[in-house]
């Protein structure tokens, strides 16, 4: 199933794409609002402040707190004791946040936080690329991409869907390009209450912080339990593959609106060249796509939407038949020259019978413009490889010769 | 606050014999009651009394990481009062020196700064003893640990103790109290008051560690003491902002009594030179007694 959506236009307003997040965080009901303000984040928890001044958010807390560290860390006492927890953050922020990510996700505390991704200093650089959620891959945390602000705004119930669920108990994370998304403005539907109130049951998880009912959380695991526990942090995640395709089912249901689950497809069934990608990038792909299709040329375009838990199964399938893939990364592993996207694509697709050649750009760093010929440009190329093989497996896009 | 009270931390934990951080436990738990939940940071207190899957604490208990206890128990405050469970249950933070006035710093700061309603008890046992005795801000002037070692050009740590009440009582806290490990009573009656105080209240409580400071394990008590007797640990109560109550030091001891059962302070009495040192750190023991009118 490809992205439907069936739009209302009488219910379509014009807001910002953090005013859009915020009043779906609202609509989620959350009892704890931790945040630090970092741009591009801040228009999502001004507006969040300003709900909770106006007393718009029923049973809710917002801890103005010193720092990024302790946003998060308030959120695992908070989820801990019981509450929805809800943060937001971006770039440096996230990566002062690092420590206590894994810790979030160790403890199986389901907080959902927006990221409105941005480029990592040095040198400071406060538009967007992926470096900065990419780079906490590896801290057990579900990492959704939205690719415009209705996504984005509908992806935030859906996450907290998926990280309460007694089966999946994960912490997840909405990223969101900065500025590009966080700041634009655009018609979308706002969430509706009382269909949210449809969608995300109550958060009433087994175990919290109780005197009647004392436990001990975060604790000490040694040598002979500590494989365990990490273990069943893969099994959730595994589990969560599913109840990805399931939030995203079931939202469609109630909203008429779908964007795929772990990923989504556009004019694949037939490409040659498949363009692999996630987050706003996508809606500049599937323009030129069509521009291209309108000349018989056979490109299609593959959406991830969940880059963990990561999708293998659902992208081995899609790729099976392309005769190139072109992956795209706002974010570079330096010292291996390649987007993480990219590398982990190669991957998946290794020990298969799936043997398409995979080449990667790196592009979009640090809010540098993405124009349609640049796209124009790289499918040329991925043509070339097709007829002649790779030449160059991953490379920087648009490096500026003058400056070096 | 009966010494009687049933012990709320259970027996088999790990922590040594005459361990400080025990009983640090022990009584803040006596004080606090069954309704609290307790919150943890990194140290030897977490570790010796969680080895999963066992837990010696009866009352709710959380541990995240070495450097966020206050901010943890801000989340945790802020879920009782969005659940609207808040005025019963106690909330308590509990950690070493180094979880508090070191790395900790910036999560006390903030969680003082926005007046949550918790009590934050320092065991303060002067050094990071979880990781081998390395000096932390609250190590005493001239006290050797393994990473201020005396030696043949040095008589140890440097700088005087980080004065952390007074940094507490300036985040404008409306109850912060300095006690000991060696006045079980006192330390329950403060840790009890700041609990029933509303807003973040703050006790420091001096922690004599066997291992740590080289003494043996029958001696916590009686070293704790004597850090009270001779007047190198002053135990008073500030209640918004003013000095309200102290205990008086009859006839104090001089350091040498307190100094010389301790490893760590061993070389002031064989090194050339200890004897002008002993008398820096009877200076002040000595301005302590003027200060808080001991």
């Amino acid at each position: 199933m490809t992205a439907t959506r069936k739009i209302d236009k009488s219910k379509m307003v014009v807001v910002e794409g953090s005013y859009a997040v915020a009043h779906s965080v609202k609509v989620c009901r959350p009892n704890v609002i931790s945040a630090y303000p970092i741009t591009p984040q801040t228009h999502i928890v001004e507006d969040l402040s300003q709900f909770m001044a106006d007393g718009e958010i029923q049973n809710c807390e917002y801890i103005n707190v010193e720092s990024e560290f302790s946003a998060i860390s308030a959120l695992v006492g908070s989820s801990a004791a019981g509450a929805r927890s809800y943060s937001a953050t971006t770039s440096q922020g996230l990566e002062l946040m690092h420590e206590v990510l894994f810790n979030v996700s160790g403890m199986r505390l389901p907080v959902v936080m927006t990221v409105a991704n941005r480029a990592v200093s040095a040198p400071i650089n406060i538009w967007n690329d992926q470096q900065d959620s990419i780079s906490q891959r590896d801290t057990g945390w579900i990492q959704l991409y939205a690719e415009d602000t209705q996504e984005a705004s509908d992806m935030t119930a859906q996450a907290f869907k998926i990280a309460e669920d007694k089966d999946v108990l994960l912490p997840a994370m909405v990223c969101m390009d900065g500025f590009i998304l966080s700041h634009v403005y655009e018609p979308v539907i706002l969430l509706e209450q009382d269909l949210v109130d449809k969608y995300l049951p109550t958060y009433d998880p087994e175990f919290t912080l109780d005197p009647s009912d004392p436990r001990s959380f975060g604790a000490f695991a040694d040598p002979s339990t500590y494989t365990e526990f990490r273990f069943l942090q893969q099994k959730a995640m595994e589990t969560a593959l599913q109840k990805i395709e399931d939030a995203a089912n079931e939202f469609n249901e109630l909203f008429g609106r779908y964007y795929g689950g772990l990923i989504d497809e556009y004019e694949t069934e037939d490409a040659e060249i498949i363009i692999m990608a996630m987050g706003s990038i996508i809606g500049t792909v599937k323009d030129v796509i069509d521009a291209r299709r309108s000349k018989g040329e056979k490109i299609g375009l593959l959406k991830v939407r969940s880059f963990r838990p990561f999708p293998k199964e659902a992208i081995k399938k899609v790729l099976k038949d392309a005769k190139v893939v072109v992956v795209l990364d706002k974010n570079i592993s330096i010292g291996l020259n390649e987007g993480a996207l990219f590398t982990e694509t190669k991957s998946c697709l290794y020990n298969t019978d799936v043997n398409v050649p995979v080449v990667g750009y790196m592009i979009g760093h640090g809010g540098r413009d993405i124009p349609v010929g640049t796209i124009e440009n790289i499918i040329d190329e991925a043509k070339s490889v097709i007829s002649s093989g790779i030449k160059t497996e991953s490379q920087f896009t648009d490096v500026r010769e003058d400056l070096i | 606050m009966s010494l009687k009270s049933k012990s709320l931390l259970a027996p088999g934990h790990r922590g040594c014999a005459g361990c400080c951080d025990a009983m640090a436990a022990k009584f803040t738990l006596m004080a606090a009651g069954e309704d609290c939940i307790v919150v943890s940071p990194t140290g030897c207190l977490e570790v010796m009394t969680t080895p999963y899957p066992e837990t010696s604490w009866e009352v709710p208990w959380i541990h995240s990481l070495f450097e966020n206890a206050s901010a943890v128990a801000s989340g945790v405050d802020a879920a009782l009062r969005a659940k609207g469970k808040l005025g019963k249950t106690k909330i308590i933070a509990i950690g070493g020196d180094g979880a508090t006035l070191d790395i900790g710093m910036r999560s006390i700061s903030g969680a003082f700064e926005r007046g949550h309603d918790f009590t934050y008890v320092c065991i303060d046992n002067e050094a990071y003893m979880n990781t081998g005795v390395q000096r932390s801000g609250a190590t005493p002037f001239n006290a050797s640990t393994t990473t201020s070692p005396a030696g043949k050009v040095s008589f140890g740590n440097q700088r005087p103790k980080k004065n952390m009440p007074a940094i507490m009582v300036a985040h404008g806290s409306p109850y912060v109290a300095t006690t000991s490990v060696g006045y079980p009573k006192d330390m329950i009656r403060k840790v009890k008051t700041a609990t029933e105080v509303v807003g973040p209240t703050y006790v420091h409580a001096h922690a004599p560690c066997t291992t740590g400071w080289g003494f043996d394990t029958s001696k916590t008590v009686e070293i704790a003491k004597l850090a009270v007797d001779t007047a190198l640990w002053p135990m008073f109560e500030i209640e918004n902002g003013e000095l309200t109550k102290v205990r008086k030091v009859k006839n104090p001891k001089p350091v040498e009594d307190y100094l010389k059962m301790q490893r760590r302070f061993k070389h002031l009495f064989t090194m050339e030179g200890g004897e002008a040192e002993i008398k820096k750190i009877q200076a002040i023991a000595d301005k302590n007694i003027v200060d808080f009118g001991l």
